[in-house]
């Protein structure tokens, strides 16, 4: 009833073309992104931003860059939580090297350098394929990982092996370290986040995504047609390292502050932004998000749900929330195996039927 | 349709939250309690938090709480992870209706990452023998205290335990010493002052870094067995001990030659190698055992009315009198802040004093039911380390105990000192603190 594309005719190519053609999805679109960058900022406070937002906004950002590569060009890679150690301790480097760079661009050059070593680790991909390829990008996980812990010069030869972000400004306003004010943290983090979404979404409508799309579906037809593998499968790895590179920077700098290696980049990282893709939906931008909330937000309001208003004890809860969390993973991949964007996507067309299906 | 999910989690949340806000009208005493009953850690965190729980239950049922004001124990799971004790953090840090008045989070990891938060959020942190070591520099670090010893001192006091068995602090020239480590912050604390002492003694020091959660060493002990290190040490927690223990005694490794830091010492991580762990030392700066006043009273006021955290018997396992003396520590520190600003309305700020004024007499620990059970602490505006000594205690297998075998050493100042200096000022320069004066 109210989800109707009826009488909304397209003129012109370019309304044609639009990402969101429906006017309906307009509006919802401009309403949330409105909410996002108006009105969070108003009530957020130090828990929001640091156990619900940042954590999803880098893990969202991570997740586009892993979907880029996963989703759309069909590489399998485990590689996600080394690159976005290379972002982290990119950041960190030019930080302490350069301290009056300016922090939006330390980010984008962090992103940069992921992207160089993304396309390193890719070369592989261009005569191994599926599990295989897997097992090369989990050697980049253990080697970077191994890399960064072992040698000095990445953490400035401290005691430890820890890195700390000092903290930097701006436009005046301090964005890391911890006076930096919630708002700031979360408007910074939120910004990249939009931008590269909407880069991401453009990137797969265009001639490269199709490319790419053409590479997952079946590589022997794709070079058939004219595509060059080697092109291809280079620039997604070098795209997604980007994102993900870029999603680690944001992650240590802005949300952790301080991070080690093996505990903040370790496998198990590779693995949950992997999950995310696959939860939320593989080959979709909107299930890059709607997987990262999901695997970020799912055990929060599960925690907080057993613990504060069930009163259910500390220790138990966590169990319980660990086996929902299978429970729920499952359950979804039962109802919907291509992910909660396609649930989405049902959903909307359910909607333009309802009250009246046939 | 980006944020469509947050929203859904934000109703969730919201219908939760008001549930977090207490609705007693009288004051209470906030203290949260960050354990981990969970993952490849909870072996050693389920005695500490039991210790810490029982402890502060104990007040509450014996004395009504401190001086009278009732202690609310707020308790969180982090898992041993360091983000999940950072939302522990945020979450509990506002706890109506006095804050969170001081932090104890068993975790060097989640220690780093709240030091910085904590000083703007003006809460104390306790990192009772764990943490940022040059915290104990009270100048520059004004919230953190890591008494009563750091990894640096107890470092310092192995070597000085080594010395004595080989007869002289010189006979350490050309003897190789093997450091296992726990492949993370926590375990590369001890490095730099071995490599200090190193060039100072002329031992030899081998590296070996076992990467979380620590299940598999085998090839960290073969290397061990072809190179025969005169001695090792050990930095691990978790199932790291038990395997490290187990593997060591599986080489023949001589155990009265392996000694492990403070949180390598407790039943947990001994029994699981049976007769094969005899002999085997670490650090301590507590007694074991359940033999003291404060342990029958645990018994009478909290277990015998069924409000124990843990299981009876395993009242006065190490890490259980571990956890006891770490809230005795913040008791007592918000005592000492009740005495010194004449209010029982306590806040964190207040504790803070309370903990820099700390002085814990052999006296005192006798009223507490604790006689002989520590060493006194006395902490100052710019030491926040307090006593710096360490003993080594041993593992009896066959009586399943563990006891003092030395007394408690002086940590290695000229070698430490320096170090702690240099650290502290390098956050100082790094955060722009200036230190203060005292």
């Amino acid at each position: 009833m109210i989800y109707r594309e009826a009488g909304q005719f397209k003129t012109s190519y370019f309304a044609d073309q639009a990402i969101l053609p429906v006017l309906q999805d307009r509006v919802f679109v401009f309403a949330v992104l409105a909410a996002a960058f108006l009105a969070v900022p108003w009530f957020i406070n130090d828990y929001w931003v640091n156990a619900i937002f940042l954590p999803f906004l880098a893990y969202a950002m991570a997740a586009l860059g892993l979907n880029l590569l996963t989703g759309y060009c069909g590489q399998v890679s485990l590689g996600t939580g080394g690159f976005m150690a290379v972002g982290a301790f990119a950041a960190f480097k030019l930080v302490t090297l350069f301290p009056e760079l300016n922090f939006v661009l330390v980010i984008l050059l962090s992103g940069l350098i992921t992207a160089l070593v993304g396309v390193i680790f890719g070369i592989p991909s261009l005569r191994i394929k599926g599990f295989y390829l897997a097992v090369a990008t989990l050697a980049a996980q253990f080697f970077l990982v191994w890399m960064f812990n072992k040698v000095g010069w990445f953490f400035n030869y401290n005691a430890t092996g820890q890195i700390t972000m000092p903290p930097l400004e701006v436009f005046g306003n301090l964005v890391t370290g911890p006076r930096a004010s919630p708002a700031a943290r979360y408007l910074f983090c939120l910004s990249f986040v939009v931008v590269f979404a909407l880069v991401a979404k453009n990137i797969v409508r265009g001639r490269v995504g199709r490319a790419w799309m053409a590479i997952r579906d079946m590589d022997i037809a794709a070079e058939l047609i004219g595509i060059r593998p080697l092109g291809a499968k280079l620039s997604a790895f070098a795209t997604s390292s980007f994102y993900v590179g870029m999603a680690g920077a944001l992650y240590f700098a802005v949300w952790l502050g301080s991070a080690e290696p093996i505990e903040a980049f370790g496998i198990e990282q590779s693995f949950l932004v992997l999950f995310m893709i696959i939860i939320g939906g593989l080959g979709s931008i909107l299930g890059s998000f709607l997987g990262a909330a999901f695997m970020v937000l799912m055990p929060i309001v599960l925690k907080n749900f057993m613990v504060d208003a069930l009163g259910v004890e500390v220790v138990t809860a966590k169990h319980v929330e660990i086996t929902l969390m299978g429970v729920l993973i499952v359950f979804f991949l039962i109802v919907e195996p291509h992910g909660l964007a396609r649930l989405w996507q049902i959903l909307k067309e359910k909607l333009r039927l309802w009250p009246f299906p046939y | 349709m980006r944020s469509m999910r947050v929203f859904g989690a934000a109703a969730a949340m919201a219908l939760t939250m008001p549930a977090m806000v207490s609705t007693a009208n009288a004051y209470e005493l906030v203290i949260p309690s960050l354990d981990y009953r969970t993952g490849p850690y909870a072996p050693n965190g389920i005695p500490f938090a039991n210790g810490y729980y029982d402890y502060l239950t104990m007040l509450n049922e014996r004395d009504g709480g401190i001086e009278g004001v009732k202690i609310k124990i707020v308790q969180c799971e982090t898992a041993y992870n360091t983000k999940q004790g950072v939302e522990c953090y945020e979450k509990t840090k506002n706890t109506e209706p006095s804050r969170a008045l001081v932090y104890q989070p068993l975790s060097t990891g989640i220690t780093y990452q709240i030091i910085p938060k904590a000083s703007v959020d003006k809460i104390p942190v306790h990192s009772m023998g764990y943490g940022r070591t040059s915290a104990a520099n009270g100048k520059v670090f004004e919230w953190i205290f890591n008494f009563p010893a750091t990894y640096w001192d107890q470092a310092a006091v192995f070597l000085k335990y080594i010395g004595e068995k080989e007869g002289g602090m010189d006979k350490l020239k050309g003897k190789k010493i093997a450091l296992v480590y726990h492949n993370s912050a926590y375990g590369k604390e001890p490095i730099r002052t071995l490599e200090k002492a190193a060039e100072k003694f002329g031992y030899q020091l081998q590296l070996l870094a076992v990467d979380h959660p620590g299940q598999e060493q085998k090839a960290t002990w073969l290397q061990i067995r072809r190179e025969r290190p005169d001695w090792v040490l050990m930095w691990g927690w978790g199932v790291m001990n038990q395997v490290a223990i187990k593997e060591a005694s599986s080489i023949r490794y001589p155990m009265d030659h392996f000694l492990g830091v403070w949180w390598s010492g407790s039943e947990n991580d001994v029994l699981p190698a049976g007769e094969g762990a005899h002999g085997y030392l670490s650090g301590a700066f507590h007694a074991p055992g359940d033999g003291f006043p404060a342990h029958d009273a645990i018994k009478k006021h909290v277990y015998d009315k069924n409000k124990g955290a843990g299981d009876h018997g395993r009242i006065g396992e190490v890490l259980y009198n571990r956890g006891l003396i770490a809230a005795v520590y913040a008791s007592e520190a918000i005592r000492n802040a009740m005495a010194i600003h004449k209010t029982k309305d306590i806040t964190p700020e207040m504790v803070r004093d309370g903990y820099e004024n700390l002085d814990l007499t052999e006296a005192r620990l006798t009223e507490l039911g604790l006689p002989g059970f520590t060493i006194p602490v006395k902490i100052t505006c710019a030491n926040h380390a307090g006593p710096r000594k360490v003993a080594i205690q041993q593992w009896d297998a066959k009586a399943k105990k563990w006891s003092f075998v030395s007394e408690f050493y002086d940590t290695m100042r000229d070698i430490v000192d320096p170090l702690i200096e240099e650290d502290s000022t390098g956050f100082a320069k790094e955060n722009s603190i200036t230190p203060r004066d005292c």
